[in-house]
């Protein structure tokens, strides 16, 4: 889960991180009010998940409760990239000397935390990288071993942040790397990070990815989950909690496993058809969950054709049986369904459906994957 | 022969009274495996179906010389029940687990190769393994898997997805195809076991004459796997890589599916499998047919 910049600042804080003083506006009046707060000037940015805020109009510096009027009601309501702005950090100006940037990942290859710092921040660090390779310094760090202030400072030398600054840039990557084990981090990254004229060094920008599965030790995340931007049919998916991925093709697809999921949709789109989402039902996928995969994308309009496939191992295949059979019962299918089923106790499934009496024009059963993806292309396409 | 596990291969489950350990633990002990013990603490001294139950992983390996795990736990028991298993003397885990925190499964694997170096840990979010005829560890149902032909040519496959494992043991039955063992990695971030570590096994298993590969979309494990075949592999691979269609920056069902900063795509994956002589399909049917005139090759 991505957070938003005024999420992410939030969240820093929590981890002692310095960020400017602020908050989030949903109004005009609301940000006059928090700008009146922070102390002028100060910087409205509109909240949104896409980059390239700055370029588009999105960020302006206003010095009065004027300025910040005309600022929040022009970017409010903006459309950048697609996303339309609904929310407003307003946070004090802070003075710049240098700007650098720091962020922790897990790199999987390595199996190890990885630290990346370079004293030239504030710009695109893809470009930094292609441009300048030596400017980044990368640093393995062993999750069971951690991060002292001595290595972090090292690193901040190696990587030719200026001495004055060492110590903040020290400080804050022991945080920022508390921030990102301890808060169950994909991504904690802060671009950029900055040096004031006055010597303090503090994140000027917050880009924090959540790791969804550590869900469950964060009751905190829950405010963020209810600002997550998601489409009707995802909000929908989650509710049944289905690991749901909207599309915009006309083959609606249910399948038992993430890798068998994205094959599936592989295969429609070599047979000429185009998936109109990706759902994996999971391990113990029941006829409760199997009900609501259907309902979920029976809602979705695009959809002309359903293709369940299903590979048992966990899931048995009298369970997906029943739930089909269920969710026939309990919605009216807009779409037929193809349907391949094989694996754990596919037989007894497949004997269940060929028992519940649905007509072939609502469900077939196809015996192999490609056949059953012809077969539901066929019909989205009309033919 | 096999890799990592065999018909002498002792098995506990941890977690063997719950839901998904008891169904699991019971179609494996029905295929063959010796399935000798269960632990779930505070029910010791209960069995399940006549397999004795344990307090502690210890107290399993003490009474019934296990050599290997299967943890079927939920996410929040299982990085403590995989260094419970090492600390009792388990040199073989399979974690079948999914939704394990990404930061919790780091810490565990670097305190594996910190602390019990000789350990193995298959896993999270696996299918387990399977050396059909001999011993199945995991999810994957016994019936699929082809039995290995004694005068060969068998398979070795190594996936990263549950059901497309499955996928590929189904391919290779249609043929008719031996598989003389089936290694799911799992999903994860941080799995346990990797490509290489598996193609170096079955390099080395005199049973294993050709080799299937699965992957998808996210990391670079496919990418170092392509690396190693180059330098190590004599023997003849088909490979799948799923997830050609998959959106950008989402994490497709698997933690570890995700194309990020355009890198992970299964195009590069699949470029750098063909560029390691590995003959690549476009879907798991594709890599199940290549294989096949692969083995008519090598009649």
């Amino acid at each position: 889960m991505d957070l938003f910049e005024y999420q992410g600042k939030q969240y820093f804080a929590k981890f002692g991180i310095p960020v400017s003083a602020g908050g989030a506006a949903d109004t005009v009046d609301e940000a006059v009010k928090v700008a009146d707060a922070s102390k002028y000037p100060v910087v409205v940015k509109a909240q949104v998940q896409v980059g390239g805020r700055g370029k588009a109009g999105g960020i302006k510096l206003a010095n009065n409760a004027d300025e910040v009027r005309l600022h929040a009601g022009n970017i409010l309501g903006m459309d950048i990239k697609g996303h339309v702005v609904k929310r407003l950090w307003v946070e004090h100006a802070s003075d710049i000397a240098e700007e650098y940037y720091a962020s922790f990942t897990l790199d999987r290859a390595a199996k190890k935390h990885l630290l990346m710092l370079s004293a030239q921040g504030g710009v695109d660090i893809e470009e930094v990288a292609a441009k300048d390779p030596d400017a980044i310094v990368k640093l393995h760090i062993n999750p069971v071993e951690g991060l002292s202030e001595a290595t972090a400072k090292k690193a901040a030398t190696d990587a030719k942040i200026p001495a004055k600054a060492l110590d903040g840039v020290a400080k804050i990557l022991v945080s920022l790397y508390k921030c990102f084990t301890d808060g169950d981090c994909d991504l904690a990254e802060i671009n950029p990070l900055i040096l004031k004229p006055t010597g303090e060094v503090h994140a000027l920008d917050a880009k924090v990815s959540l790791d969804n599965n550590a869900a469950y030790r964060h009751p905190e995340w829950d405010e963020y989950r209810a600002t997550e931007e998601l489409d009707e049919r995802e909000q929908l998916a989650r509710e049944s909690d289905l690991q749901y991925i909207g599309l915009s093709g006309t083959v609606g697809i249910i399948a038992n496993g993430a890798g068998l999921a994205m094959s599936t949709l592989d295969v429609v789109n070599q047979v000429g058809g185009s998936a109109a989402n990706f759902l994996d039902i999971g391990g113990g996928a029941n006829a409760d969950q199997m009900a609501a995969a259907l309902g979920v994308i029976n809602f979705d309009k695009n959809v002309k054709s359903i293709f369940i496939n299903i590979f048992g191992g966990i899931t048995r295949g009298e369970e997906v049986a029943k739930g089909i059979v269920e969710a026939l019962s309990r919605v009216d299918l807009r779409a037929p369904i193809v349907i391949r089923l094989d694996g754990t106790n596919a037989e007894e499934g497949r004997e269940i459906l060929a028992k519940a009496g649905i007509p072939e024009s609502k469900l077939q059963s196809k015996p192999t994957m490609l056949e059953a993806a012809r077969a539901a292309v066929a019909i989205a396409n009309g033919k | 022969m096999a890799i990592f596990v065999n018909e002498n291969t002792k098995v506990i489950v941890q977690g063997l009274t719950g839901g998904q350990g008891k169904f699991h633990g019971l179609r494996n002990r029905a295929y063959g495996t010796k399935v000798v013990g269960g632990v779930t603490p505070g029910k010791g001294g209960q069995d399940v179906e006549g397999i004795p139950v344990f307090d502690s992983v210890a107290d399993a390996v003490k009474a019934t010389g296990a050599d290997a795990s299967f943890i079927a736990v939920p996410p929040k028991a299982a990085s403590a029940a995989i260094l419970e298993a090492a600390a009792a003397g388990v040199k073989f885990i399979v974690c079948i687990t999914e939704g394990i925190p990404a930061q919790d499964e780091a810490k565990t694997f670097n305190t594996l190769v910190r602390d019990y170096p000789g350990v193995r840990l298959l896993g999270p979010n696996c299918p387990g393994i399977i050396s059909p005829g001999k011993c199945n560890i995991g999810i994957t149902a016994g019936e699929i898997a082809e039995l290995p032909s004694a005068k060969g040519p068998n398979v070795g496959i190594v996936s990263r997805s549950g059901t497309l494992t499955y996928q590929a043991l189904y391919e290779l039955k249609q043929q008719g195809i031996g598989v003389s063992t089936c290694v799911g990695i799992g999903g994860d971030p941080v799995p346990g076991t990797s490509f290489v570590d598996c193609l170096a096994e079955f390099q080395r298993d005199p049973e294993t004459h050709a080799i299937i590969m699965i992957g998808e979309i996210g990391g670079s494990a496919e990418e170092e796997a392509a690396e190693f075949i180059k330098a190590n592999v004599t023997k003849p691979m088909s490979a799948y890589i799923a997830g050609v269609t998959a959106p950008a920056g989402k994490k497709m069902g698997h933690a570890g599916a995700i194309v990020s900063g355009g890198k992970g795509t299964a195009q590069g994956k699949m470029d750098a499998l063909r560029a390691a002589g590995v003959k690549v399909g476009l879907n798991p049917t594709e890599a199940g047919s290549l294989m096949a005139e692969i083995v008519k090759g090598l009649k």
